[in-house]
């Protein structure tokens, strides 16, 4: 006897934590605005990443085509898997004085881990991370980029 | 004490036979092949077969520099990330004798647990799933998204923070990292009974874990099992309890203990471990201290020659650093400990006897991370 009384109150012990936990569903059915999805694709202009937000490297140019950086090299030393390469050509300048100017800053978007040590560690803040994440490209190519813009040349006043 | 031992076709009886789970099977959280011996649906053996993922970075880290490793330990423990980060941190900066700022302590220590709550967050939906709840999948993560937000504010990436740097910390907190997080705990708290209504106290769920895949206390010491795992079986191990590092020790804990041993005491232990970790956050969030984010380190890190080991404890367990140093700027040998490893080998042990599908519910509630077992 007891054993049949056990037995069909462990059914509706079973039940009613069914329902406890359905009851939480149906509150979140109910009052969807509680937990809304973003829509992604759609709402992409309205989308803004946080500024710290470390999608990809760039090279900020300011309105004359300068930038910061000097071509010393320690972001290509710091970058722990090689997504960086720096190429840097000697020109003569106009006191007449041999000097090492950057050529090509070139990155690696397939291989940069997004660790941030190359804009940390660069001395005249040159590089930034960027917000962009949307990186799918139809070629590996197109992943290999140049940050220094064509005929842009270095900031006044940067020491180098 | 169980051996694993390699089956060979020969010792297969006639009513056994071995299946393969994984390694592309959705419970077990990544490539782990686990190789079973069954009659039926009864589990005879286990053999866990590692190394699908094995990606070399103990091997990978001896060309690096001090700062470059750390990046790597973010790809170990994905979900432990900043707990990974730090122990390597705190192994250089034992190395160095460098002291880092209160304000350092106390942001590391806070991230630790919003990570250790992430982390279980994210076990809590993904073992959910495995027993049969697809409802848990998507609560779990919809809250853990808030964590991630707030790690994505402050540092710039969710997962592969890489926050820590040898000396203190990669930025200082955003200024609305107070806020938020504070915002979070009080939306938590009321979040976090859902969990049990919705899964603890469940019914089927209960009959699923209750008793089943005991691990005794001896056994979990004679494995090494640490972390919630080892807890529950009444080992007591958390390091942050018995090592204390960074802002532990100004702290007021509990280590929580369990005392049964099976999947739903590791189970409750986690769930418990979650309102442990917003209770640490909470004494912690007000009281950061002014100051550095970070003492000034030499451009080239060395080491000075010797061994150096540290562990921190990460959402699944013990996590040790061990760096062998020649005096150069690249480490001449690491090793990491890590508490995946020795939870998994205990599987042969305790899955034995148990039905196939008692054997997910073991590995749920053992909170695998694979790339955390193969490195
Ligand atoms: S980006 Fe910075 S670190 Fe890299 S070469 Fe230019 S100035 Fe040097
Ligand atoms: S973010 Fe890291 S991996 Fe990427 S280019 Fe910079 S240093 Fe290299």
């Amino acid at each position: 006897m007891k054993s049949t009384i056990n037995y069909i109150a462990e059914i509706f012990r079973a039940i009613w934590s069914l329902l406890t936990g359905m009851k939480v569903t149906a509150k979140y059915f109910f009052t969807p605005w509680n937990n809304v999805t973003q829509q992604y694709p759609e709402n992409r202009d309205t989308l803004v990443m946080f500024d710290r937000f470390r999608g990809e490297v760039i090279m900020p140019h300011n309105e004359n085509n300068e930038h910061k950086c000097t071509g010393c090299g320690i972001c290509e030393i710091n970058c722990p898997n090689g997504s960086i390469e720096i190429i840097s050509k000697s020109i003569v300048n106009e006191e007449g004085k041999k000097k090492r100017i950057i050529d090509q800053h070139i990155y690696h978007l397939a291989m940069c881990t997004f660790c941030n040590l190359c804009v940390k560690t660069c001395p005249s803040e040159a590089i930034v991370m960027g917000q962009k994440f949307e990186h799918a490209y139809w070629n590996r190519t197109s992943m290999t980029k140049v940050l220094n813009q064509p005929g842009s040349k270095i900031m006044e006043g940067i020491k180098e | 004490m169980a051996e694993i031992k390699i089956i060979t076709t020969d010792e297969i009886k006639t009513d056994e036979y071995l299946v393969n789970m994984g390694p592309q099977h959705p419970s077990t959280h990544g490539v782990l092949r686990l190789l079973v011996k069954l009659e039926g649906e009864i589990v005879h053996n286990v053999e866990p077969h590692v190394g699908y993922i094995h990606s070399g970075i103990e091997k990978m880290t001896e060309a690096l520099s001090y700062p470059q490793i750390i990046h790597l330990t973010d790809r170990m423990d994905y979900l432990s990330a900043h707990m990974n980060n730090e122990a390597v941190c705190l192994c250089i900066e034992n190395a160095l004798q460098v002291e880092v700022p209160e304000r350092v302590k106390y942001i590391r220590t806070i991230f630790d647990e919003l990570q250790r709550l992430a982390s279980h967050q994210l076990w809590w939906c993904a073992s959910g799933m495995d027993l049969g709840a697809l409802t848990a999948f998507f609560y779990g993560l919809r809250d853990r998204e808030d964590i991630l937000d707030i790690f994505e504010e402050t540092c710039g990436a969710r997962l592969t923070l890489n926050y820590s740097v040898p000396g203190g910390v990669m930025f200082d907190i955003h200024p609305n990292f107070q806020s938020k997080v504070k915002a979070f705990i009080k939306k938590f708290r009321k979040t976090l009974p859902e969990y049990d209504k919705l899964l603890t106290g469940n019914i089927i769920f209960q009959n699923r874990t209750k008793g089943v895949g005991v691990l005794s206390k001896e056994d979990a010491i004679a494995f090494g099992v640490t972390g919630p795992t080892g807890r529950a079986s009444g080992f007591s191990c958390d390091v942050r309890k018995h090592h204390p590092y960074s802002a532990y020790p100004y702290i007021k804990f509990d280590e929580k203990l369990g005392t049964d041993g099976d999947s739903f005491m590791r189970w409750k232990l986690r769930m418990d471990e979650m309102w442990e970790s917003l209770n640490i956050i909470e004494q912690l969030i007000d009281n950061i201290p002014e100051g550095d984010i970070a003492v000034k380190m030499k451009g080239v890190i060395k080491l000075p020659e010797g061994e150096f080991y540290q562990r921190v404890e990460t959402g699944r367990g013990e996590f040790g650093v061990y760096i062998v140093s020649d005096g150069k700027k690249n480490p001449y040998r690491v090793k990491f400990r890590s508490p995946g490893f020795s939870n998994l080998f205990t599987i042969n042990h305790i899955a034995k006897n148990w039905k196939i599908a008692d054997l997910v519910a073991i590995m749920a509630t053992f909170d695998l991370v694979i790339p955390d077992i193969d490195r």
